[in-house]
């Protein structure tokens, strides 16, 4: 029991120390040895939290205390690190997947100089890092650290081509609206310390802690923290930093949309997930949220011609699911399909970059075509993932899917409705994808067209194991209404959710009807992916978007939305306040006191004439004055 | 003794420099007698439990029951440590600016620093007021004579701001010294001068216009970006990093605890109009061009959270604050070591002007981007210690009745900061070279040693906070004790 | 001789030194002017105190004071007169003249 409190501050302590001796040592280390520290520091935190799972698995819960962080009167917040069956998964997806995209980015980064080799190593070991201290922190504030480090980890890696100004404009920009929601995520804290006077998660997440808030306050703290999440976890309206992450180098886009970064807000729901249901109002605002977000971000993903941005919107869409899945109380489901798509879109992602790598950093897939033929893994794995992602019976996607779908059809059968919608739009824009980048001709350069090739064994060999991955994956989690017993996440996750489970109102659904909705939309689904083929196989979607298709392609005009109105008024406001404002108003106030003392001493200088005999007589009508004052006026 | 020390060692060698010709042995001189100074705060800091060693009391103005009384407290301390540390770092990182009469420059420099830290350890209201304006005129000089071309101007509408300030403090002082029990300057005197309700409600305003331009609160800030900008960056550095937290020491120190009922009344107030200086101040500071422009706005907007915890009048807050005034002495030192080292290297601070250093600098560029994070109160930086518990304590105030609305605003800090530090870094730092910036070079070894140092002190404090916090925990329960009359007089009011 | 005919008379001189002060240009006549309002406030010194030394029950030293005070003032007086005079000298030497309005130089 105690070895385990022993070792956990190894886990996010080797990605530092990667960290630490691939920045310091990035011009003198050769490219395989910072490859190789870079990864096997991953590695072994792999191995670690393969042990801690392990140990965790009867439902045990491990805090463990390392330092004071901030102690306060009697506010304290220790440095503590929690263990418990939701960490465990996390920590399980962060180091595993994060592994595979370290030994992908060995070779898919080979070109870079040793320099910015030691560095992109360096930024992602801690992105890795900071990810585990926010699943591992014991308190909020330990939690918040990890939450705004991936925050300034995202903004190193996508801006690390920083010579590219647009890159570093996307950089700033997911920083930026980060820090909206962790506004929020701080407003939330601090109400939590004003009201509970702690911000333990052991302390705060009990029926007795909780019952201290109001209803008032407690839906008003959920709020915020969702409003945090929609930050990190790109939903409305807070998503449009996540498509422009793509600036980064393609594994990084993989580590933050598959295995890091947005997930976090859904571990954090999921870790607060008690008092969330103790608060219908702001678990119907996040389903809503949830499903606007999907369908939102799955009509653009259908006419984005950049093979990552497709994948960026599908992976916000999908993030819209995890969230529907939260509101509709359906926690198991929504870690769930954090897992699975954890799988399939670090697969996806993997699969692009090695077609980007081929064709020589191409990324529009108008300019592809017909790469199965050349690619064979990567074909095979990518239309795997695809398969995975669009729910095809059997794969992992189908099952977390369904599982929320069904959570969503005991809430609403609306909800259900609006989210098989949503997953035939997936299944249609990834075959889109799918077909039009390796089915047909090709349609790129000669040059290109010489220099295709099969990628590396570094980089098939984590797209082999993704997509194994993402086939079996979901055999964890089994329905009930297909093997009794068969759940085991459900199973492994039940002391997490336990408490949460019983305060929710209960919505039992007949299996003979959820036998009925798998049907129903595995059906579906598997009619738009044919659908999809045919009409994408026979005429590749090339031509400019027009009319309502222009509209998804500019992404609902959102960001020029924004722009418009946010960003400008708020420059515009600035150089109003510096130059005018600052300027004339506040310090022309000021001068204008000056000026005053200088007009009021030229209209005096009458007085001093210079005159003796004016003086003399100003003091003699003043010697008078006082007499008359003295004598006369007082009493 | 180490209070003794730390005040006379500059001040000798402060007039020692006056007297001396040449050039290196001044520039040595001055570093060498910085570096003392610091032991010397390293060692009051050892020594810290040891009693007697921070106290010196000796007569000054008998007749006037005015004495020459020093004392450490934990902020004194603190901020001593901070000016001690400033000096060599300053003097160091401007040490291939040329000057014209050096000695006078370094002779006066170091009179500031005998000033500064007399004002944080006197516990006399004459002696406060005394080096209040020691280590205020000598910087009036040094901005005037070195300055850059509007210096003159500048410094004058500086020098008027200021002076009117210390006038008004003057004459609160004289008038509570009339009023203290046996007419006594002490500060424990002052703390039971027994100030009525109406004369508490115009003292404070005396009090509080003096050390509000010295911090400055919106809308008492118009002097200060203008001086920045044009005072060598050496003085720019003691009148951002240190002077700034005068004005803070002295709400602290004597407004508080000497006018309760008046810190009561007018702490809503005033908390408001500094979170409008945030707000204001960011929002300008996203539009500048000229870099030191920007640290100035960024400058008022940090001070204005500062500002704003302070008159939460909540334990967390004050303790917050405390350590943030050492925070923001670092932070902003550092950033003001970039922006000498790019003035140097290019001949300019235009961001306009400027593009893709961290091409041809990359270790610069790596530590301005983790003290442009400590800017914007990253966790693990120093500056998330203090803005977390101002935070915290601005929402648990027992004496704001505003404290949700003041939190939320001064949040809005917490995303504009990160618009302007981030636009600087993209603008300047990262992007494609031009013409200018095509020949830069990274910075060399003494200035990597500097900012190594600055950076380290970041990292420290922002990771383990608790010797620290610990060191304020007492003396921000001294500051408070005086305001226990609160919940009185709130009974009254209702 | 009642006290009020001592007050009658400094005052009268006393506005009289008021008037030609103020009215006269000429240095030598304000000087004197300013002799005149001082000696009015001795005689009044010396008429008070001679008062008080009358008043019934006073102590044998009774008003003294107020005749210390008149030589204070002869010896004041005496005092200006020498540097008021030296001044005028001084005044008449470089400017040749020693109407008051032409030193008005203060005004520049």
């Amino acid at each position: 029991m105690n070895n385990v409190l022993d070792i956990v501050y190894w886990i996010p302590l080797l990605p530092l120390l990667g960290c630490i001796i691939n920045g310091l040592g990035r011009k003198n280390l050769s490219k395989g040895a910072i490859g190789f520290i870079g990864s096997g520091v991953i590695l072994a935190s792999f191995v670690l939290s393969l042990w801690v799972f392990f140990q965790v698995r009867g439902g045990n819960v491990h805090t463990a205390e390392y330092f004071p962080f901030i102690n306060v009167g009697n506010l304290k917040i220790p440095f503590a690190f929690q263990i418990d069956q939701l960490s465990a998964i996390w920590l399980l997806i962060i180091t595993g997947i994060g592994f595979l995209i370290h030994v992908y980015s060995v070779s898919y980064m080979h070109e870079e100089k040793p320099v910015h080799f030691g560095r992109y190593f360096a930024y992602l070991n801690l992105f890795v890092f900071s990810m585990l201290l926010l699943v591992m922190g014991a308190n909020f504030v330990i939690m918040f650290i990890g939450w705004e480090g991936v925050g300034l980890c995202s903004y190193l890696l996508i801006g690390f081509w920083f010579k590219k100004k647009e890159y570093s404009k996307a950089a700033n920009k997911a920083f930026i609206m980060n820090r909206v929601g962790d506004l929020a995520f701080l407003i939330a804290l601090f109400m939590l310390i004003h009201k509970l006077g702690t911000t333990t998660f052991s302390e705060i997440f009990t029926s007795a802690s909780l019952a201290k808030l109001s209803g008032k306050e407690m839906t008003t703290i959920t709020l915020l923290l969702f409003v945090g999440a929609t930050g990190k976890s790109a939903q409305i309206p807070l998503y449009t930093w996540l498509p422009d992450a793509m600036a980064g180098p393609t594994p990084v886009s993989a580590l933050i949309h598959a295995a890091t970064m947005v997930t976090a807000g859904v571990y954090m729901i999921a870790r607060a997930n008690l008092m969330f249901a103790m608060a219908p109002a702001t678990l119907n605002v996040i389903a809503i949220i949830g499903i606007a977000t999907a369908l939102l971000a799955a009509t653009i993903a259908l006419k984005q011609n950049d093979i990552k941005k497709v994948l960026a919107y599908s992976t916000v869409s999908q993030l819209g699911y995890m969230f529907l899945a939260l509101g509709s109380g359906a926690y198991v489901a929504a870690v769930f399909h954090v897992m699975t798509h954890a799988f399939f879109k670090a697969l996806l992602f993997l699969g692009s970059g090695s077609v980007i790598h081929a064709m020589g950093g191409e990324q529009d897939m108008r300019k592809m075509g017909g790469l199965s033929r050349y690619m064979k893994i990567t074909n095979i794995t990518f239309l795997l993932g695809c398969l995975a992602i669009a729910g095809i019976p059997g794969f992992s996607g189908f099952f977390s899917k369904d599982e929320i779908l069904a959570g969503a059809f005991a809430k609403s059968p609306v909800l259900y409705a609006l989210g098989l919608f949503g997953a035939l739009l997936t299944a249609f824009y990834m075959f889109r994808l799918y077909v039009t980048t390796f089915k047909g001709t090709f349609r790129g350069t000669d040059e290109q067209k010489h220099h295709l090739h099969e990628s590396p064994a570094a980089i098939t060999i984590p797209l082999v194991i993704l997509a194994v991955l993402s086939v079996i994956g979901g055999f964890v989690g089994v329905p009930e209404f297909i093997a009794h017993g068969a759940h085991a996440l459900s199973g492994f996750l039940q002391p997490v959710f336990k408490e949460a489970y019983a305060v929710l109102p209960k919505h039992e659904v007949e299996h003979s009807t959820e036998w009925g909705l798998a049907g129903l939309s595995s059906v579906l689904v598997i009619l738009t992916v044919i659908i999809a083929w045919a009409r994408f196989s026979k005429k590749p979607d090339l031509q400019a978007a027009t009319g309502f298709g222009k509209i998804l392609e500019n992404k609902w005009y959102i960001d020029e939305l924004y722009q418009g109105v946010i960003v400008k008024p708020l420059n515009m406001l600035g150089s109003f306040l510096s130059n005018v404002v600052d300027k004339k108003v506040v310090d022309g106030l000021v001068n204008g006191v000056g000026r005053l003392v200088r007009y009021g001493g030229r209209q005096l200088r009458w007085l001093q004439s210079g005159q003796t005999g004016s003086y003399i007589l100003m003091m003699v009508l003043g010697m008078v004055l006082i007499f008359i004052v003295q004598f006369f006026l007082r009493k | 003794m180490i209070a003794l020390l730390l005040i006379l060692v500059p001040l000798v060698s402060g007039l020692a420099a006056f007297l001396m010709k040449k050039e290196e042995q001044v520039r040595t001189w001055s570093l060498l007698a910085a570096i003392i100074t610091f032991i010397i705060s390293i060692l009051g800091v050892a020594v810290y439990t040891a009693p007697g060693c921070w106290t010196f009391r000796a007569g000054w103005m008998g007749s006037l029951n005015s004495s020459f009384s020093l004392k450490g407290d934990g902020m004194g301390i603190m901020l001593c440590l901070l000016t001690a540390l400033s000096y060599p770092v300053i003097f160091l990182s401007t040490w291939t600016t040329a000057y014209k009469k050096v000695h006078n420059f370094f002779g006066l420099m170091l009179l500031t620093q005998a000033g500064l830290m007399g004002v944080f350890l006197a516990m006399d209201a004459l002696l406060f007021y005394f080096f209040w304006e020691l280590a205020l005129i000598p910087i009036y000089f040094i901005c005037s004579q070195w300055g850059g071309e509007k210096r003159i101007a500048v410094t004058f509408k500086f020098f008027i701001y200021t002076f009117i300030g210390s006038l008004l403090m003057l004459v609160g002082i004289l008038y509570v010294y009339s009023r203290t029990p046996g007419h006594s300057f002490d500060i424990t005197a002052f703390y039971q001068a027994g100030l009525s309700l109406k004369e508490q409600s115009w003292l404070f305003w005396l009090f509080f216009v003096a050390f509000a331009v010295k911090m400055p609160v919106f809308p008492f800030h118009t002097w200060q970006p203008d001086t920045y900008q044009q005072s060598p960056t050496a003085a720019t550095m003691v009148l951002s990093a240190l002077m700034v937290k005068m004005g803070l020491l002295g709400v602290l120190r004597w407004l508080l605890p000497v006018f309760p009922f008046a810190s009561y009344l007018n702490g809503d107030t005033i908390s408001l109009l500094a979170v409008t200086g945030i707000v204001y101040a960011s929002l300008i500071a996203m539009r500048q061009d000229d870099m030191k422009r920007l640290v100035a706005y960024s400058s008022i907007a940090h001070i204005g959270l500062m500002c704003a915890a302070v008159f939460a009048e909540d334990k967390s807050a004050l303790q917050g604050t405390m350590i943030q005034m050492f925070s923001h002495g670092i932070n902003i030192l550092g950033m003001w070591i970039v922006v000498e080292i790019i003035e140097r290297k290019f001949g300019t601070v235009k961001i306009s002007a400027l593009g893709g250093i961290a091409q041809k600098a990359p270790v610069l560029t790596f530590f301005f981007v983790i003290i442009a994070f400590a800017n914007i109160a990253l966790p693990l930086t120093n500056a998330f210690i203090g803005e977390f518990l101002m935070f915290r304590g601005i929402l648990a105030s027992r004496v704001s009745e505003h404290g949700v609305l003041i939190m939320a605003t001064a949040g809005l800090g917490i995303i504009l900061g990160a618009v302007y530090t981030l636009r600087l870094g993209r603008k300047v730092f990262f992007g494609e070279t031009n013409a200018l910036t095509e020949k830069g070079s990274d910075i060399v070894f003494h200035e990597r040693a500097i900012l190594a140092i600055i950076v380290g002190a970041i990292l420290i404090l922002g990771i383990y906070p608790q010797p620290f916090l610990n060191a304020l925990d007492h003396i921000s329960q001294s500051i408070l004790k005086n305001s226990d009359v609160l919940p009185m007089l709130m009974k009254q009011k209702h | 001789m009642p006290i009020n005919y001592y007050i009658t008379l400094a005052l009268c001189l006393f506005a009289i030194g008021v008037v030609g002060v103020l009215t006269r240009r000429n240095a030598i006549i304000v000087f004197m002017c300013i002799e005149l309002m001082l000696n009015s406030v001795n005689l009044l010194l010396v008429a008070f105190s001679k008062m008080h030394h009358l008043a019934k029950g006073a102590a044998a030293t009774a008003g003294t004071d107020g005749q210390l005070f008149v030589f204070f003032i002869m010896v004041v007086a005496a005092a200006e007169v020498s540097v008021g005079l030296a001044i005028i000298v001084m005044m008449y030497r470089n400017v040749h003249s020693i109407n008051i309005n032409f030193l008005n130089r203060l005004k520049h």
